[in-house]
C-alpha cells in the first residue's frame, strides 16, 4: 500500500523526465542520503552503536564507498557498453600513481633537447581528477583494440593492460619518486586550506565524491550517451546501421568508466590506504570488481552498490561468525574457506540470479506496488 | 659463433619453455572447442591436480611403498579426483548455465576457480611440495658445433617430448574413437548433435575429464620446475595469450602459440630486458597478444570469427 505510484501524474516534461520518477522513491532516497551524510557522522561522534571504535568507518564503510565507485565506473563499460575488462586493477593505479605525481610534483627531464617539463605540486583535489584524466587517456588507448575484437578477445587485451601497468609501477622508479622501497605515502589531504584527517572526515570525502559520480553516472546512463553505450552493447552492428558511431561510442564508454576507475584508485590510494605498493592494484583487485558488477547486476548502478557492499562484507562475515560461535579456527583456513565460499556464491548466484542482486530489487519493487494482491 | 650459440641456446630454452604454456593451453582449447566455455579455471584445475598428485605421492612413500607403483598408484588417484571434480563441474555448474551468456559461463569459471584453489588446498595443504618425476639436470648438446656445447634443461626436453605425445593422444582421440567424433559434433552444433543421439551432459563431462587429465600431465611437469604451489595458478594465465596468439578454437595453434610466446619472451628478456629494466617477461606476453589481436582478431590458426545479425 506505501509503495504505489497511483495518483502521481506527471503533468510537465520536466517532472516526465526525473531522475526518480516514483515519490516514494524520492523520499526514501533523500531519506538515504540524510542518513549517510548527517546520521553516520552524528552516530559516529558520540560513539553509538554500531559505530562505536572507528572500525567500522576505517575498515567497512570507507572502502565499501570507494569500491562502490569503481564499480560504477566498470559498470558503465562492462554492464552499459558491454565491453569486458580485466584491467580495472590497472585503471586505479593509473589514477593513483598519477594522482601521487601531479601532487608531489611533476619533472620530466629532457635531456636531449635541452629542457625539462617541470610542474609544482598541486592541491589534492585537482590531483585526483588529474588522476582520473590520465586513467581515462590510457584508457581510451587500451579501448583502441575494442574496436576490432569484442568479448573474452577484449578481456584478454585488457589483461595485457594489467600486467604491462603492475610491471610499469613496480620497475618504472620515476613513479613512486624513487622510493628505496616502492611503496610511497599520500600527501596531506588538504581540501582548500581544510585538511580532511579523522575517519569521519575521510568518510564524509569519499561519500561526497561517491554521491557526485553516482549523480553524474545515473544521469549519462539514461541520457543520449548511455542510449548509444547500451545500443553497442545489445548488437554493435545493428547500432551502427541505425547511424550509431562504434568508435564515438566505446571510446567514450572506455574514457568514462576509466576516468570514474582512476577517481576511485586515487581515493583508494589517498584516503583509504595512506601508503600503498603496486600490489595493492593487482589482478585479484580486477577480478574482484567484475565480480561486484556481476554479482550486483550489469548495467545498473544500484547494483554497483550492492555487489560492492556484498563482495566487501561476505570475507568480514566469515571471519567473524566462527569466532561469535566460539569455533576455532586458523587464519589460513579462514583465507581458503573466503576463497571457496566466494567462488561457490559466484557460480550459486549466476543460476539463480544471473541479472545479480538489481534484478532481485526490482521484482521486489514489481511485489511491493501490487501488494497486498499477488498479482 | 659465441654470439650464435647463445641465441640458439636462448631459442631453445625459451621453445621448450613455451610447450609448457602450450600444455596449459591445451586443456583452455579442448573446453572452449566442445562448449564454447571460456575456462578460466584451468590453472586451478593444474593446481588441484598437481596437489593431489604430490601428496597421495609423498604419503605412499612414507608408507614404504616402492616408487613406480606409488607413482602409478599417485597418478591414478589424481585422475580420479580430477575425474570427481569434472562431474561436480558439470553437474552442480555447467549443467543449470546451459543457454546463458558467454559472459556469465566465463564468470562461472572464475567462481569455480576460487573453488577449487580453496578447496584443493584445504584438503591437500598449502606449502610448496616438490616434485622430483623427472630428471632437471643441465645437458649439454652440439658440443662439436659450439665451443662448450648448447645448455639445455632435460626437464624441458621431457616437456616437449610429453606435449607432443600428448598432442598425437588427442588427435587420435577426437579422429578415431567414437567419444572423440561425438565431441567433434557437440562441438558444432549442440542442438543437432542432441537430436541425433549424442548424449550431451555426458559428453560435457568427458571434455571437462580430458582437460582435467591435461591438467594433470601440465601439473606433472610444472610441478617438477617449480614445486606445486599457488602460483602455478598465476603461470597458467600466460596461457591466454597463448590462446589468443594460436587462436581459442585450434590444438596446433595452442602448441604453436605457445612456442612463440615462450621463445619471444625469452628473447626478449634476453636482448630487450637489460635496456628497459628486466622482468619484461612478466608482460611481454599480453603485449604480443594484443599486437597479434590488432591483426588476426582470430589468432593465427583460429576459424574465422563470421558474424550474422
Amino acid at each position: 500500500m506505501l509503495y504505489r505510484e497511483a495518483g502521481q501524474f506527471k503533468t510537465s516534461y520536466a517532472a516526465d523526465m526525473a531522475i526518480f520518477p516514483i515519490r516514494q522513491d524520492r523520499i526514501a532516497l533523500i531519506i538515504l542520503l540524510l542518513f549517510a551524510f548527517i546520521g553516520i557522522p552524528l552516530l559516529a561522534h558520540f560513539q553509538l552503536w554500531p559505530l562505536g571504535s572507528d572500525y567500522m568507518l576505517r575498515a567497512i564503510l570507507i572502502p565499501f564507498l570507494i569500491l562502490a565507485l569503481a564499480a560504477i565506473g566498470v559498470n558503465i563499460l562492462v554492464g552499459y557498453c558491454g565491453q569486458i575488462s580485466l584491467g580495472s586493477g590497472a585503471f586505479m593505479a593509473i589514477g593513483a600513481y598519477s594522482a601521487y605525481k601531479f601532487g608531489t610534483g611533476v619533472h620530466i627531464p629532457l635531456e636531449f633537447i635541452g629542457t625539462e617539463i617541470k610542474i609544482a605540486p598541486l592541491p589534492v583535489l585537482p590531483s585526483i581528477l588529474l588522476g582520473g584524466l590520465m586513467s581515462a587517456i590510457v584508457g581510451i588507448l587500451f579501448g583502441m583494440p575494442s574496436l576490432r575484437i569484442k568479448g573474452l578477445y577484449l578481456a584478454v587485451a585488457t589483461l595485457a593492460a594489467q600486467f604491462f601497468f603492475d610491471w610499469v609501477f613496480l620497475r618504472v622508479k620515476w613513479f613512486t619518486n624513487y622510493a628505496p622501497s616502492g611503496s610511497v605515502n599520500a600527501p596531506e589531504l588538504s581540501f582548500f586550506g581544510y585538511l580532511v584527517h579523522s575517519p569521519i572526515e575521510r568518510y564524509l570525502l569519499c561519500l561526497i565524491f561517491v554521491t557526485l559520480f553516482a549523480l553524474i553516472a545515473k544521469n549519462l546512463v539514461r541520457g543520449n550517451i548511455g542510449r548509444q553505450w547500451m545500443a553497442i552493447r545489445d548488437m554493435d552492428i545493428a547500432a551502427e546501421l541505425m547511424g550509431i558511431r562504434p568508435l564515438y561510442a566505446k571510446l567514450s564508454a572506455f574514457a568514462v568508466s576509466s576516468f570514474i576507475v582512476g577517481v576511485a584508485g586515487a581515493l583508494w590510494a589517498f584516503v583509504y590506504l595512506g601508503s600503498w605498493e603496486p600490489l595493492a592494484f593487482s589482478i585479484d583487485r580486477s577480478l574482484q570488481l567484475l565480480f561486484m558488477v556481476i554479482i550486483g547486476g550489469l548495467g545498473s548502478i544500484l547494483g554497483s552498490f550492492l555487489g560492492a557492499a556484498f563482495i566487501l562484507i561476505l570475507p568480514i562475515l566469515l571471519d567473524q561468525v566462527p569466532h561469535a560461535l566460539g569455533v576455532p579456527i586458523s587464519v589460513e583456513t579462514v583465507s581458503l574457506l573466503v576463497f571457496i565460499v566466494t567462488g561457490a556464491l559466484i557460480c550459486y548466484l549466476l543460476i539463480v540470479e544471473p541479472h545479480g542482486f538489481a534484478r532481485l530489487w526490482s521484482i521486489a519493487k514489481e511485489k511491493l506496488r501490487l501488494w497486498p494482491f499477488p498479482y | 659463433m659465441v654470439v650464435l650459440g647463445q641465441f640458439l641456446e636462448v631459442l631453445i630454452g625459451g621453445l621448450l619453455a613455451g610447450v609448457l604454456y602450450s600444455l596449459v593451453a591445451l586443456g583452455f582449447v579442448l573446453i572452449f572447442k566442445a562448449s564454447g566455455v571460456f575456462n578460466f579455471a584451468q590453472g586451478a584445475m593444474v593446481l588441484l591436480a598437481g596437489l593431489a598428485l604430490v601428496r597421495s605421492l609423498d604419503f605412499m612413500v612414507a608408507r614404504g611403498i616402492p616408487t613406480w607403483a606409488a607413482i602409478v598408484l599417485a597418478l591414478l588417484f589424481a585422475a580420479v579426483v580430477m575425474a570427481i571434480t569434472a562431474a561436480l563441474i558439470q553437474k552442480l555448474v555447467l549443467g543449470p548455465l546451459v543457454n546463458q551468456s558467454d559472459l556469465s559461463l566465463f564468470m562461472a569459471t572464475i567462481g569455480i576457480t576460487f573453488v577449487l584453489e580453496g578447496a584443493g588446498q584445504m584438503i591437500f595443504g598449502s606449502d610448496v611440495y616438490p616434485l622430483s618425476l623427472f630428471p632437471t639436470d643441465a645437458w649439454f648438446i652440439l658440443d662439436g658445433l659450439f665451443e662448450g656445447g648448447l645448455l639445455v634443461n632435460k626437464l624441458d626436453v621431457w616437456g616437449g617430448l610429453i606435449a607432443g605425445a600428448l598432442v598425437a593422444v588427442l588427435a587420435i582421440f577426437f579422429q578415431r574413437t567414437k567419444t572423440g567424433r561425438a565431441l567433434r559434433a557437440v562441438a558444432d552444433d549442440h542442438a543437432a548433435a542432441e537430436s541425433v543421439g549424442i548424449p550431451i551432459t555426458w559428453i560435457w563431462f568427458v571434455v571437462w575429464l580430458v582437460a582435467g587429465l591435461v591438467a594433470l600431465t601440465a601439473a606433472t611437469v610444472w610441478g617438477t620446475k617449480l614445486g606445486v604451489q599457488f602460483s602455478i595458478v598465476f603461470l597458467a594465465l600466460k596461457a591466454l595469450p597463448v590462446l589468443i596468439i594460436g587462436g581459442f578454437t585450434s590444438v596446433p595453434g595452442a602448441i604453436v602459440g605457445g612456442l612463440i610466446v615462450g621463445a619471444g619472451e625469452k628473447i626478449a628478456e634476453v636482448y630487450l630486458g637489460q635496456q628497459i629494466g628486466g622482468g619484461i617477461e612478466y608482460w611481454f606476453a599480453y603485449v604480443l597478444a594484443l599486437a597479434v589481436l590488432l591483426v588476426r582478431p582470430q589468432g593465427l590458426f583460429g576459424e574465422r570469427i563470421i558474424e550474422r545479425i
